[in-house]
């Protein structure tokens, strides 16, 4: 299952989850019950709700920070300089090997944007800013073969959607200069 | 911890001294509200391939759309809490109207600059695009857009100051106002109403909030003028979602007193300060502030700690939402004897509409997730969530509740506000539908296998945009008579 599809499916269901109680609440206020006794459960509802908050969602939180992609330490990386301008990409390498880590060093040339590596199913697999000024080092490796694209994902200027290239993964992957 | 003190909602200590500006100030966020909303269907029929729009004009749009929908935010929000406030803390006021020439001024700057001038830098204007345009518009154009907000950003500012010295002349300082001696001290003497405590919170924010906004479009400017002069462009962008986060977060702060004081009065029951409450919304002051580096997790150059922080106290800011003002809202009206109408309806669906559109905003503020989440439609789909369900029908309330000559029984019409709702619903999933799909936001054309979602919001944008004319015409017609109270 991919990240995306987790994602909709956690938020769908809190969400789901969330609207059943305002549901039942709204089907509920016509009932008439003194105030102190359904306020007594409702500290008592938040009293759980924080203490689940804090006991297995805040560990959960940080339990997720394991994986920051900021620091990837790779050994031997294929390495991709790949520069922005308004409004193209020109990366010095467009054939890359499966299966073994590609470092993007990932600048600009002008203003920002986002450097976005799309698969051949058109799902968002990874992605750095593009700055002016910074290199921003993208560690990602490729497990299928295939025509990779590019896309800007920050808005850059009035042809911002018309910044695409691609990246072609194969077996061989090409030259590692 | 049970104690609680005063009341929201039980009298009205003071009149509203601004009034007229509070009813020209709903007037003014409901009209440009509808033309927002009419340029975000534009847009999205464009993007839908249905309806051929320049991506020159595209880009002058979302950028007037964006900057717009903050601004109307802010204003509406600014009357709810200046409304309610001014009856437990004396006021003045001109600095609203000084605001609203202020605003208008700056409106009519940014219209110029961009559908004029051509200027499309987005509600962001991240350095160094408006200088560094690619030859897409000329600097004046820039300078008159940044000019423009940094117009509007002194009129908020001036109004934050007056609400700051008045709760320190009503309350002894901002630290009472937050309730801090009820709090760290047991002191049951002058104890904030909610609308006080979120009052001072938002005045505490949104200063800050604008001074960094202030610093970052005077730093823009200089740049434009003399280009030579440059910025770093990594702390541009942390000025800029400073500002833009705290900013559009206070908007909801400033209209949630309307749950705080409404709900009481429809169900009879008091919404009391106690230290639970307190503690949130230090909590809440705290977090605003620092969470903001969570817009910046796909800068690799950010510090770590930062980053780590913008996920784990995400999260943490989600408590205060959630599980008080939340959970308050539904004990009052739970069991509570109420007939639905419009306004109990309207605040009903703007808790769940905030409450809910924190959950995709929380995930997406985990960087595993927003590695494959950042800049798609994910995002719009979280803010619009809890500002077209969470914001928005607060403001509707309140500007009904004043239609209504400030009366709060039950009058019937629950039934448009349910439909708002659903196509609201349809409209945000749609976003939502679009970031699971990566579709990359911010885009003037679509490809063919996005157009569905697209496709799809329009339709619902429609839905949206009918009803909500109903309820700011619900407003408008009856805002001569308003004037007259006034």
């Amino acid at each position: 299952m991919t990240v995306q599809t987790m994602s909709l499916l956690l938020s769908a269901a809190a969400i789901l989850l969330l609207a059943a109680v305002f549901l039942r609440v709204r089907a509920l206020a016509h009932a008439v019950e003194d105030y102190a006794p359904v306020q007594g459960r409702a500290y008592r509802m938040r009293a759980i709700a924080f203490w689940l908050m804090v006991l297995v969602g805040l560990p959960i939180s940080i339990w997720l920070l394991r994986d920051m992609p900021y620091k990837a330490d790779v050994t031997e990386p294929q390495i991709v300089n790949a520069t922005a301008a308004q409004w193209y990409w020109e990366l010095d390498r467009e054939e890359v090997s499966l299966n073994r880590p590609v470092e993007f060093r990932v600048a600009s040339m002008d203003v920002n944007h986002g450097f976005g590596i799309y698969d051949a199913a058109g799902r968002l697999v990874a992605q750095t800013q593009a700055m002016p000024g910074y290199v921003n080092r993208l560690v990602h490796e490729f497990d299928a073969p295939g025509t990779y694209r590019v896309l800007c994902l920050e808005y850059c200027g009035l042809a911002h959607h018309g910044m695409l290239t691609e990246v072609i993964v194969s077996q061989t992957g090409g030259n590692d200069g | 911890m049970a104690e609680a003190y005063a009341t929201a909602g039980a009298k009205v200590a003071l009149a509203d001294r601004g009034r007229l500006w509070v009813t020209l100030y709903l007037a003014a966020t409901g009209i440009v509200l509808l033309l927002m909303m009419t340029l975000g269907l534009l847009m999205r029929l464009a993007q839908s391939d249905i309806l051929a729009l320049d991506p020159a004009l595209f880009y002058q749009m979302m950028t007037v759309h964006g900057t717009g929908m903050v601004g109307i935010a802010a204003l509406g929000g600014m009357a709810v809490m200046w409304h309610f406030l001014s009856a437990h803390v004396r006021l003045h006021g001109w600095a609203l109207g000084v605001n609203l020439a202020l605003f208008l001024a700056g409106v009519v700057a940014i219209l110029a600059a961009d559908f004029l001038g051509g200027f499309g830098g987005a509600w962001t204007f991240l350095y160094p695009l408006p200088a560094t345009s690619g030859a897409a518009w000329p600097a004046w154009a820039a300078a008159l857009h940044l000019s423009g907000l940094l117009v509007i950003g002194v009129g908020f500012l001036i109004v934050c100051l007056e609400i700051a010295r008045a709760i320190i002349a009503g309350y002894g300082g901002l630290g009472r106002g937050l309730g801090w001696h009820v709090l760290f001290a047991n002191s049951t003497e002058n104890v904030p109403p909610p609308t006080v405590v979120a009052s001072t919170m938002v005045v505490i924010v949104t200063t800050l909030a604008l001074t960094a906004g202030a610093a970052i479009l005077v730093m823009s400017l200089i740049n434009i003028a003399f280009p030579e002069i440059q910025i770093d462009p990594l702390l541009a962008k942390n000025l800029t979602y400073f500002f833009g986060h705290v900013f559009i977060n206070a908007t909801i702060y400033m209209a949630v007193t309307v749950i705080y004081e409404l709900l009481p009065r429809i169900t009879g029951r008091p919404w009391k300060t106690s230290k639970v409450f307190l503690a949130a919304w230090t909590l809440s002051t705290t977090m605003v502030l620092i969470i903001y580096p969570h817009h910046l997790l796909m800068d690799f150059a950010m510090p770590t700690w930062m980053m780590a922080m913008g996920q784990v106290l995400s999260y943490v800011n989600s408590f205060p939402v959630l599980i008080v003002t939340g959970l308050g809202a539904l004990a009052i009206l739970h069991r509570s004897g109420i007939r639905w109408d419009l306004i109990s309806t309207l605040l009903l669906i703007s808790m769940f509409g905030w409450m809910a559109g924190v959950i995709p905003a929380v995930i997406d503020a985990t960087i595993t997730v927003n590695s494959v989440m950042h800049n798609t439609m994910w995002v719009p789909g979280h803010f619009h969530f809890y500002l077209l369900l969470g914001l928005l029908p607060m403001q509707f309330a309140f500007m009904i509740y004043l239609a209504r000559g400030e009366d709060v029984t039950p009058q019937g019409g629950d039934m448009t506000a349910i439909l708002y709702l659903l196509f609201g619903l349809g409209f945000v999933g749609m976003f939502l539908m679009g970031g699971w799909a990566s579709v990359p936001r911010r885009w003037a054309t679509h490809l063919p296998e996005w157009l569905i979602w697209d496709q799809i919001a329009s339709v619902m944008a429609v839905g949206v945009i009918v009803l909500a004319t109903m309820f700011v015409l619900k407003f408008l017609t009856r805002m001569p008579r308003i004037l007259q109270e006034a």
